[in-house]
């Protein structure tokens, strides 16, 4: 099933045609309308009429998350703000806000890309849409929202927060299909555990689930807890929202709507573009973005693109589940370590929950790092030896596969503080 | 159909197409709007192989043609009918449309003379009846329809119109709107260079938008038509005082 079979099965020369007519128009587009970006174009003597394929994109400069803040809060807009019908803030998960407008058309493209991405992961306008994303300046909510409206579904606007409220009216309005950070989806399911109430009584079938990077045993364990088909989706409100890219049913890589963004993944480093399929910084240009168009965005989310077509038919090119954050890139002892490879790990390992913490610290210059787990209750009231031997059990194979030693704390259950937004994973007390 | 990357052409010193890649899909009807001297007509000059392109790249049915001459573009399919419509005006109305299937001459096709006139005579029955008459004598609709009907006979896949609506009373524009219209149902398909953007964005399918030389806008004709910037400058909204109200 798709929602626009011409644009997502568009053979890819075709596709390559149409993004750079957008690309140029954008670029136009910005220089004329974006004092910001002329102003960077023109000091670095770049002529946007040199800009002549989709790899002369490499000779432009970046956008940073500062160049945003910089110009807070319509120094990026490229259109006047009476022609803006809507107005976002960033989530500011790690700082000030930053704000993005939208026109009356980005409403409407908006809402076909993350329709696209719900017919994708399996949802029609039969199913009853349960969207537990905050609603408010945060894209999550409202861009589901309206593209959930633009294929039909019945939606529940019932935004985040109040879990007892969300199982109650997930079972009495027959919910099908629950949106939310994949750790709320889990919180959800636990409490729906605790409160004792059996999966069969509810009519769940589909999670689409984002916002946040989460990895391939969580969602094993989101299917197998809620008896759902569990799809990534992906999306940033410097660039649009929700509706970037998303997971079809194959539920093997998140199909990026290539048409309107032009991706690149480069080396968060040395800036040059990794080699195809190497990990990697995303990087995104906007295509036909009116309000506020981005070009070469650092999103600083990690990930790969994955060249090979997909069963599903889609000739969009699909981006590895996103792998952390450049920003949560840890180094410890000069290794780069990522939160996903320790969840990775937990999740493996018999007698831990789904829930842990790293904390970073100092002793004297040498980094310290303590991952906190949450064991399953019977191991508690075991003999010491098991819990020893949990704990070297994780320590190994943490060494094993982050290349460093790190210490291993087993904590109570649910001692560790649940988000109903997105998680916190990890708690850096160095000062440097 | 029609892939055009990068174009850039002039006059002499004068640069006019600095940067302009667009397309044309089988079955379209697309419109490039813009102000006067913004490059329309020179795009369309050049794609006919009037002008020579200066860099970039036009190609239409997989072949290069930036550099062909005229007549082999208009052998390849692709048909101008050109600003101002300049029929031959001392010459008959079937005379004008003859010269028109000069390429049929060229593929030794003229036995399809006959059929070719016919349809073009169904799509205009008032040129059937003004067949011996010479082109000057006609109405400014009138040599518009020839204009087209002679674009026609040389059984083009691609049609380029260059301003057919300018200079004509505003319920002839309705007709020549209707007969673009009708040539896609037919299975034609439609590159329409136009000042009357919001004419010209109602029967197409996608729009581009042209300023001094670039393409500032694309997307679909819907879009266009509810894009601010091309209501104020194209299709003569005054918004401001619109919102003062």
């Amino acid at each position: 099933m798709y929602w626009e079979p011409e644009n997502e099965t568009m053979k890819r020369d075709e596709r390559e045609q149409l993004q750079l007519e957008r690309l140029e128009a954008t670029l136009n587009r910005v220089h004329m309308n974006v004092p910001f970006y002329r102003k960077k174009f023109d000091s670095l003597g770049i002529d946007t009429d040199d800009i002549r394929s989709l790899d002369d994109i490499r000779k432009l400069p970046f956008t940073t998350k500062n160049d945003l803040r910089d110009n807070y809060p319509y120094g990026l807009f490229a259109v006047p703000l009476r022609e803006v019908v809507r107005i976002h803030a960033s989530s500011g998960t790690t700082g000030m806000s930053t704000v993005v407008g939208y026109t009356k058309n980005d409403i409407k493209t908006w809402s076909n890309l993350v329709a696209r991405i719900l017919t994708a992961a399996g949802i029609t306008k039969d199913d009853v849409i349960q969207i537990a994303f905050g609603y408010g300046l945060f894209t999550g909510g409202f861009g589901l929202h309206y593209g959930a409206e633009r294929i039909g579904a019945s939606v529940i606007p019932i935004s985040s927060g109040n879990t007892a409220r969300q199982i109650k009216i997930m079972q009495d309005f027959r919910t099908t299909a629950l949106i939310c950070t994949p750790s709320y989806a889990l919180l959800i399911a636990d409490t729906i555990a605790e409160m004792g109430i059996g999966i069969n009584s509810f009519s769940l079938k589909y999670g689409l689930f984002g916002a946040e990077p989460w990895s391939e045993a969580m969602r094993k364990e989101i299917q197998d807890k809620l008896k759902i088909v569990a799809t990534d989706n992906y999306g940033l409100s410097e660039v649009m929202g929700p509706g970037v890219a998303g997971e079809c049913t194959e539920r093997n890589g998140l199909h990026i709507n290539e048409d309107h963004f032009l991706v690149e993944v480069i080396n968060p480093e040395t800036l040059e573009a990794v080699a195809p399929g190497e990990v990697g910084e995303l990087v995104i240009t906007t295509l036909t973005k009116e309000a506020f168009p981005v070009i070469r965005f650092r999103t600083r989310d990690l990930t790969r693109l994955i060249p090979e077509p997909c069963p599903c038919g889609r000739t969009l090119r699909r981006m590895h589940r996103v792998m952390g954050r450049t920003d949560d890139m840890l180094i410890i002892k000069g290794v780069n370590v990522f939160p996903s490879q320790i969840e990775h790990v937990l999740f493996d390992i018999e007698g831990t929950e789904p829930h842990y913490q790293i904390i970073v610290d100092r002793k004297g210059a040498m980094d310290d790092v303590t991952v906190k787990v949450e064991v399953s209750e019977p191991i508690f009231f075991d003999e010491m030896k098991k819990q020893n031997e949990l704990v070297d059990l994780i320590k190994r194979r943490l060494a094993s596969e982050l290349g460093i030693g790190v210490g291993v704390k087993l904590v109570e259950k649910k001692s560790i503080e649940r988000s109903e937004g997105k998680a916190k994973r990890v708690i850096d007390l160095r000062k440097i | 159909m029609l892939k055009i990357r990068n174009l850039e052409a002039g006059y002499g010193k004068l640069k006019v197409l600095r940067r302009v890649s667009m397309h044309v899909a089988p079955g379209e009807i697309v419109t490039i709007i813009g102000a006067n001297g913004a490059g329309k007509t020179t795009l369309l000059n050049t794609i006919s192989g009037l002008i020579r392109a200066r860099a970039g790249e036009i190609v239409f049915d997989g072949k290069e043609v930036g550099r062909m001459p005229a007549e082999k573009v208009v052998l390849l399919g692709c048909s101008l009918v050109p600003e101002g419509r300049q029929v031959f005006s001392s010459m008959t109305v079937k005379e004008n449309l003859i010269l028109g299937a000069y390429v049929q001459y060229r593929r030794n096709k003229k036995d399809l003379l006959p059929a070719g006139l016919a349809k073009v005579y169904g799509l205009f029955p008032v040129l059937k009846d003004r067949e011996r008459q010479l082109a000057g004598t006609l109405s400014g609709g009138e040599q518009q329809m020839l204009a087209i009907g002679r674009a026609l006979m040389g059984e083009p896949r691609l049609i380029m119109m260059d301003e057919p609506s300018m200079g004509l009373a505003p319920l002839i524009v309705k007709d020549i709107f209707a007969i673009v219209r009708r040539l896609r149902e037919e299975g034609n398909t439609v590159l329409l260079v136009e000042q009357n953007a919001k004419a010209a964005l109602r029967i197409a399918d996608r729009g581009y938008v042209i300023e001094t030389g670039r393409i500032i806008l694309q997307g679909t004709a819907e879009d266009m038509l509810a894009n601010k910037d091309v209501q104020r400058a194209y299709l003569g909204r005054d918004l401001d005082a619109e919102t003062m109200v």
